[in-house]
């Protein structure tokens, strides 16, 4: 990456020494992982190009909407309604979090045993690394899990930091209490922008974001042919830009590589040879730039077919009701939209259940590695779970659990390579 | 060393962290057995193993299969996972074998085997060496014991005492401070080979015992690790005459199997 940004690094007050080496390893690790891939589309060069401006252009884009008065709102979780943020006129960013760089920094302040996630979003803030951060007016924490919680208390010394409370059942009093979270945030972020939702506002923003959930179903739908006509760590890729890069540029872009991807499949391209194992992941998010256990699997003779994670169809699968007419009715659509998150964190949680296995059976998989980061528990424990539902569909389930070092990527690979000879 | 092979001869490699293996598999039904340490240059100790081997089939399995494969690409290699391997070695020496347990140098398996053989589920150990050969290694060397008698030498404890640590570190502190208070080394030595077989059949409960369970690797030689893992379960186990070699077995007939497709 140019080092022509110095300059918005340093007045964002990032730790520049440091900053340029993550930025070395993260380009030697993308040519790695990603440049390696033969046949690769030619709409991935847009991808390319934004991963390579990941802490660039698209930071001076932020910096630029930040001059005209926009606000920026980082989040951690597809809980947080976008459709809020961009009603009211902000920016709203995921806050990547899938490095081990600033761990070290992170154990200062947090257990040993928290799971990776948190101990790089932590790092990150500690070590002065990520200029999203950085960039923030308000950071949106949520309960999701009590690692999560608790590690927001004390980001919220470093960060201005606002938290929702996520119910943790599917009851009448859950949406009700959901309702007023959503409402509560509507009205902090309509403080922190200084801008009022207005009907009309909102409907733009829930077409927009509708539009962009559709270029990703149209995209999962696409992949889904067999042969399949892209590799996981692509399809990945562009799940995971989707929290950062402009929305609407980004719906485009990924508009015109969905009709590259038609194209091949209309001649039956594929991009893996054949006899390739089909597999679908499920499980944690593997948020920017944790690319390590796709990179084994697509290393190990399969392909990944499909992703149900928050950084995949979790994301993606529901659509805002696009009927509402209110202002009322158009919040009382969103709080039912995100009430069909089948995150770990509810209990019960057979729908997840259900759409693992329906999943599995459209992407005619031959097996579904789940994964789970070390200490999440609600993820790590469904796993017992989603294998019996599995089971029972006669679908063979590899459960690994992991994070983001690479000290077993060894192990890892006997495990992923003995699972796809078992599938055979 | 002569030459092991003629033409159309398979070789089985098995390449883990403490031996190699070599199982070479004549067209006439013979079989060849050899056995080296790994050291620290796995390669060389190959390249030994290997002279007199050339333009036949080679499987290579264990953690080194990649690196051999890479490295001698002047012979015809493929890799096949440990799994693998001893789920072919396991069920071609007894036919009736449902479960596969592999204790190595540094990890453990539990191999759930179909009807006709076929790897239904499987398990290993995490990413530390926690309940494989290499924790009876470092015991045996704190107790100053030879590592070929640990097991008998544990067989002549005539108490139980639990060591409830199953970090190969905590557990030598656990070892210390029993030796400290006067515990016979005998009872301490049983104590250790109890926390790997808790650990072992736990893993094994976890996928499911058949009645004929096949033990194999390296630990499958200490008779009291046998011995209580059969107490465990309330069962017999099956140990192959050469525990061992199973793996690289494996991969022999895994490649014997691909020259007769082709």
């Amino acid at each position: 990456m140019s080092s022509s940004h110095d300059a918005m690094w340093e007045k964002l007050n990032l730790d520049l020494e440091a900053h340029a080496g993550l930025l070395e390893v993260l380009g030697k690790f993308y040519g790695d992982i990603y440049m390696s891939q033969q046949g690769r589309l030619r709409g991935m060069e847009y991808l390319d190009f934004v991963l390579s401006e990941v802490h660039g252009l698209r930071i001076q884009e932020l910096q630029d909407a930040k001059a005209l008065g926009k606000k920026i709102v980082g989040t951690f979780c597809v809980f947080v309604p976008e459709e809020i943020v961009l009603a009211a006129g902000g920016i709203q960013v995921g806050l990547c979090a899938g490095a081990e760089i600033g761990s070290a920094e992170a154990e200062k302040v947090l257990p040993r045993n928290t799971c990776a996630l948190i101990k790089s979003f932590v790092g990150f803030k500690l070590s002065r690394l990520c200029p999203y951060i950085e960039s923030c007016d308000l950071i949106v924490g949520e309960t999701t899990c009590d690692g999560k919680k608790k590690a927001y208390e004390i980001f919220s010394d470093y960060s201005p930091v606002y938290v929702m409370e996520i119910p943790q059942m599917k009851n009448a009093c859950d949406r009700e209490l959901w309702k007023s979270e959503v409402l509560r945030f509507k009205n902090k972020v309509e403080e922190t922008t200084g801008n009022k939702i207005t009907t009309d506002s909102l409907k733009e923003a829930i077409h927009l974001l509708n539009d962009r959930r559709r270029v990703l179903q149209r995209l999962n739908w696409l992949r889904a042919a067999v042969p399949t006509p892209i590799s996981g760590r692509d399809a990945l890729l562009i799940n995971q830009i989707s929290f950062y890069d402009d929305p609407v540029r980004f719906t485009t872009k990924i508009g015109e590589l969905c009709d590259e991807l038609e194209e091949r499949v209309k001649s039956g391209t594929g991009v893996a040879p054949e006899g390739t194992t089909r597999l679908m992941l499920s499980g944690c998010p593997m948020a920017v730039p944790n690319w390590k256990l796709p990179y084994i699997i697509e290393s190990s003779g399969a392909i990944v077919v499909g992703e149900e994670s928050c950084i995949g169809t979790r994301n993606t699968r529901d659509l805002v009701s696009e009927a509402g007419l209110t202002l009322d009715n158009m919040i009382d659509d969103i709080v039912d939209r995100y009430m069909r998150i089948d995150c770990a964190c509810f209990t019960p949680n057979t729908e997840r259940l259900d759409n693992i296995v329906k999943m599995a059976q459209e992407l005619k998989v031959k097996g579904v590695i789940h994964y789970a980061l070390s200490f999440c528990q609600p993820y790590a424990m469904e796993a017992y779970k989603v294998e019996k539902a599995l089971t029972k569909a006669s679908i063979p389930m590899l459960a690994i659990e992991t994070d983001y070092s690479m000290e077993d990527v060894e192990q890892l690979k006997t495990r992923v390579e003995a699972f796809v000879e078992m599938t055979r | 060393m002569e030459s092991l092979l003629r033409d159309e001869t398979v070789a089985g490699l098995d390449i883990g962290s403490r031996s190699i293996e070599l199982v070479v598999l004549n067209r006439d039904g013979s079989l060849r057995q050899v056995k080296t340490p790994t050291t620290f240059d796995p390669l060389g100790q190959c390249k030994k193993l290997m002279e007199g081997i050339n333009g036949s089939r080679i499987i290579a399995t264990g953690y080194g299969r990649k690196l051999f494969a890479q490295s001698f690409g002047q012979v015809n290699v493929s890799t096949i996972t440990e799994i693998q391997a001893y789920a072919l070695g396991a069920r071609f020496l007894y036919p009736e074998a449902k479960t596969v347990l592999d204790i190595g140098g540094q990890d453990t398996k539990v191999i759930s085997l179909s009807e006709s053989g076929k790897v239904l589920k499987f398990e290993m150990n995490d990413r530390c060496a926690a309940g494989t050969g290499k924790f009876l290694e470092f015991m045996a060397a704190a107790l100053q014991i030879p590592l070929e008698s640990f097991g008998e030498y544990a067989l002549r404890s005539d108490r139980r005492i639990s060591i409830s640590s199953m970090c190969t570190v905590f557990a030598e502190s656990e070892a210390t401070s029993l030796m400290a208070r006067g515990e016979r080394p005998e009872n301490i030595a049983m104590g250790l080979h109890m926390a790997i077989v808790q650990r072992t059949t736990a893993m094994l409960r976890r996928l499911g015992v058949s009645a004929s369970l096949v033990f194999a690797g390296g630990v499958a030689h200490n008779p009291c690790v046998v011995k209580l893992i059969e107490e465990q379960l309330g069962q017999m186990v099956i140990v192959p005459d050469n525990p061992d070699m199973v793996g690289a077995l494996g991969a022999a007939l895994y490649g014997e199997n691909l020259t007769r497709e082709q």
